[in-house]
C-alpha cells in the first residue's frame, strides 16, 4: 500500500532528535537544572514509541481479540497506576481502586463507542480498538488523578468541618458530599476546558494525525467530535469511580472520617522519584 | 489515670441507677503503639455535669471523641440508654451525644447559615431552625442579634465556640461534649456560658454534659464529678 504521507525515515529521526539542542542549551545558559531530566526524557519518548510501533505493527497484524484485550488491559493498569502516582497522598487500595475505575469507565465508553457509534467489524479491528483506547485513557488518567488528588486534600485539609458535621449528626456521604462534589468538577475540568477550544486554539492530535495519513479535515472531524464525547463522558465515569471508592475507603461503616489510612505520600524507590522530579519539571514547565 | 480516680469513676457507676443516660467502661485509647488512657469508667446520670481533667496531650479530646464515636474505641465499650455504640446507627447516636470541639470550623457564609446548616441533615430533617431561640441563646452569652449576619471566616476563635455551642444546643442534644468550651472567652462571657449550660441541664430530664478544662475554679464551680486522666 502506498501511504498518502512522506514516510519519515531514520535520518529525519536523527534531524529532529536534533531540535532537542535548543532546549538543551537553554536550560544550560539559564540555569534551569532540566538538561537531565530532558536528556532522560527524550530518551524514554523515542524508546517507548519505538517499542509501542512494534509491539502494536505486531498486535495489528495478528488479528484476534485476546491479545488486543490484553494489550488494552495492560495500558489501562499502567493508567490507573499513573494517575495514584501524581497524587500527594494515598491509602491502602488506592492502586486497585484506580486501576478498577479506570478499567470500568474506559472499557464501557470505549466498547459503547466501537459497538453502538462507530460500528467496527469485528469488533476487535486493533486500528480501531487500540487507538481509541488510549485516548480515552490518557484523558481518564487525567480526570482520576485531580479527582483523587483533590478528594484526598480536601478531605484532610477540611477534616474540622467534616468532623463538625458528623458530630451534629450528619452521615458520612452529608459530611463529604460538597468535597465529592468539588472533586468531580476538578476532574472534569481539563476536559471542559479542551472542548470549550477545541479546533480555534488547539488542533487536536488526532485530528491532525488523521489529515496528515491524508484523510479529508471534515472526515477527520467527525472521529474528533466522538473521541471527545467518549473522553467526556469516560473521564465523568472514572472520576465518579475513584472518587466514591475513596470515600469508601476515609469514611468507616459507623460514619467516622478515617484520616489514620491516609498517608502522605512519600519514600518512593528511586525510578519514582526520578519520574516525579520530571513530572516536576513538566509543572514547573507550564 | 490515678487509682484515686478510678476509685472516683467506679464508685460514681456504683451509685448509678439503672437508668444513666451514657455509661463507658473500660475504655483505652492506644495511639501508634502509645497507650494514652486505660480503664476509663465514666456513669453520666440525668442533670449531671462531668469535667475531665489532665495535662496537656494527656487524651482528654481523644476520650470525648471517642465518647461522641467519631473515633472507634480502641478497648472497652459504650453505651447509650443501655444499648452498646454498636448497636447504634452513628448518625442517631451523634445527635444525642453532640460534641464541640475547642476550635469549631464553621463553614462558610453568615453565623445565620452556619446555625441553620445541622437542619439540613436527614436526622434533623423533622425540625426547623428557630432563628428566634438561637437569638434568644446568643443573647445570652452577651451577643446582640446583628451578629446573625456576620461572616463566619471573621469571627474570633472565642465568637467561634459561641457560635458552636448555640448550634450544639439548637439540635437538642441529650448529652453534651464538650472540649474547652470557655477557653477563648473573657471572664464575663465565661459564666454565661457557664449559666446558660447549667440552665440548660435544668430544664428538661435525662440530659448531662461532660466538659475538659484546665481552671481548677471552673471545675469546681461546673461539675459534680471529676475524672482526672493522667499518665499511666
Amino acid at each position: 500500500m502506498n501511504p498518502g504521507y512522506i514516510h519519515v525515515g531514520a535520518w529525519q529521526l536523527v534531524l529532529a532528535a536534533l531540535l532537542i539542542v535548543i532546549n538543551l542549551v537553554l536550560s544550560a545558559w539559564l540555569r534551569l537544572g532540566l538538561t537531565r531530566s530532558l536528556v532522560v526524557a527524550s530518551v524514554r519518548m523515542v524508546v517507548q514509541l519505538l517499542l509501542v510501533g512494534l509491539v502494536l505493527e505486531y498486535i495489528f497484524a495478528l488479528q484476534r481479540p485476546l491479545p488486543i484485550i490484553g494489550i488494552g488491559l495492560v495500558m489501562t493498569c499502567l493508567a490507573g497506576i499513573a494517575s495514584v502516582n501524581r497524587t500527594r497522598r494515598r491509602f491502602r487500595g488506592v492502586y486497585l481502586n484506580s486501576v478498577l475505575s479506570v478499567f470500568a469507565a474506559s472499557f464501557f465508553v470505549t466498547g459503547v463507542a466501537m459497538l453502538g457509534i462507530v460500528d467496527v467489524r469485528p469488533w476487535y479491528t486493533a486500528q480501531y480498538a487500540i487507538p481509541l483506547l488510549g485516548m480515552v485513557l490518557g484523558n481518564i488518567l487525567n480526570g482520576t488523578s485531580l479527582a483523587l488528588d483533590r478528594f484526598t486534600e480536601s478531605v484532610s485539609r477540611e477534616r474540622g468541618l467534616i468532623e463538625g458535621d458528623l458530630a451534629l449528626g450528619a452521615t458520612g456521604w452529608e459530611a463529604a458530599h460538597a468535597i465529592i462534589k468539588a472533586s468531580l468538577r476538578t476532574g472534569m475540568i481539563p476536559t471542559i476546558n479542551s472542548m470549550m477550544v477545541m479546533g480555534i486554539v488547539s488542533l487536536p492530535g488526532m485530528m491532525t494525525g488523521q489529515m496528515l495519513a491524508g484523510a479529508a479535515p471534515a472526515a477527520a472531524v467527525r472521529y474528533q467530535i466522538v473521541i471527545m464525547f467518549m473522553i467526556a463522558a469516560a473521564t465523568a465515569l472514572g472520576a465518579l469511580g475513584v472518587t466514591v471508592l475513596a470515600f469508601r475507603a476515609l469514611f468507616s461503616d459507623d460514619h467516622q472520617l478515617r484520616l489514620d489510612r491516609l498517608q502522605r505520600a512519600s519514600d518512593d524507590g528511586w525510578w519514582k522519584r526520578f519520574t516525579g522530579s520530571i513530572r516536576r519539571d513538566e509543572r514547573a514547565a507550564r | 489515670m490515678s487509682r484515686r480516680d478510678t476509685i472516683a469513676g467506679l464508685a460514681a457507676m456504683a451509685k448509678a441507677p439503672a437508668g444513666a443516660l451514657l455509661v463507658a467502661r473500660d475504655l483505652g485509647c492506644t495511639i501508634a503503639g502509645r497507650s494514652l488512657w486505660n480503664g476509663v469508667q465514666l456513669a453520666l446520670n440525668a442533670g449531671e455535669s462531668w469535667a475531665i481533667t489532665g495535662p496537656s496531650g494527656v487524651g482528654k479530646t481523644l476520650l470525648l471523641r471517642t465518647l461522641a464515636g467519631l473515633r472507634p474505641a480502641d478497648l472497652g465499650e459504650i453505651r447509650l440508654d443501655g444499648r452498646s455504640s454498636e448497636d447504634w446507627w452513628m448518625p442517631a447516636w451523634r445527635a444525642r451525644v453532640v460534641y464541640v470541639a475547642q476550635r469549631p470550623a464553621l463553614p462558610e457564609g453568615t453565623v445565620e447559615q452556619a446555625l441553620a446548616a445541622p437542619f439540613r441533615l436527614r436526622i434533623h430533617r423533622a425540625h426547623r431552625f428557630d432563628a428566634e431561640a438561637a437569638r434568644h441563646a446568643l443573647g445570652a452569652l452577651g451577643v446582640d442579634a446583628a451578629f446573625l449576619d456576620q461572616a463566619t471566616t471573621e469571627l474570633s476563635g472565642g465568637e467561634a465556640q459561641l457560635v458552636a455551642l448555640v448550634r450544639a444546643l439548637s439540635i437538642e442534644p441529650r448529652i453534651l461534649l464538650l472540649d474547652e468550651p470557655t477557653a477563648s472567652l473573657d471572664p464575663d462571657r465565661t459564666r454565661r456560658v457557664e449559666a446558660l449550660l447549667r440552665a440548660w441541664l435544668r430544664t428538661r430530664e435525662r440530659r448531662a454534659c461532660v466538659w475538659t478544662g484546665h481552671d481548677r475554679a471552673q471545675v469546681e464551680r461546673v461539675s459534680d464529678h471529676v475524672l482526672a486522666l493522667g499518665r499511666a
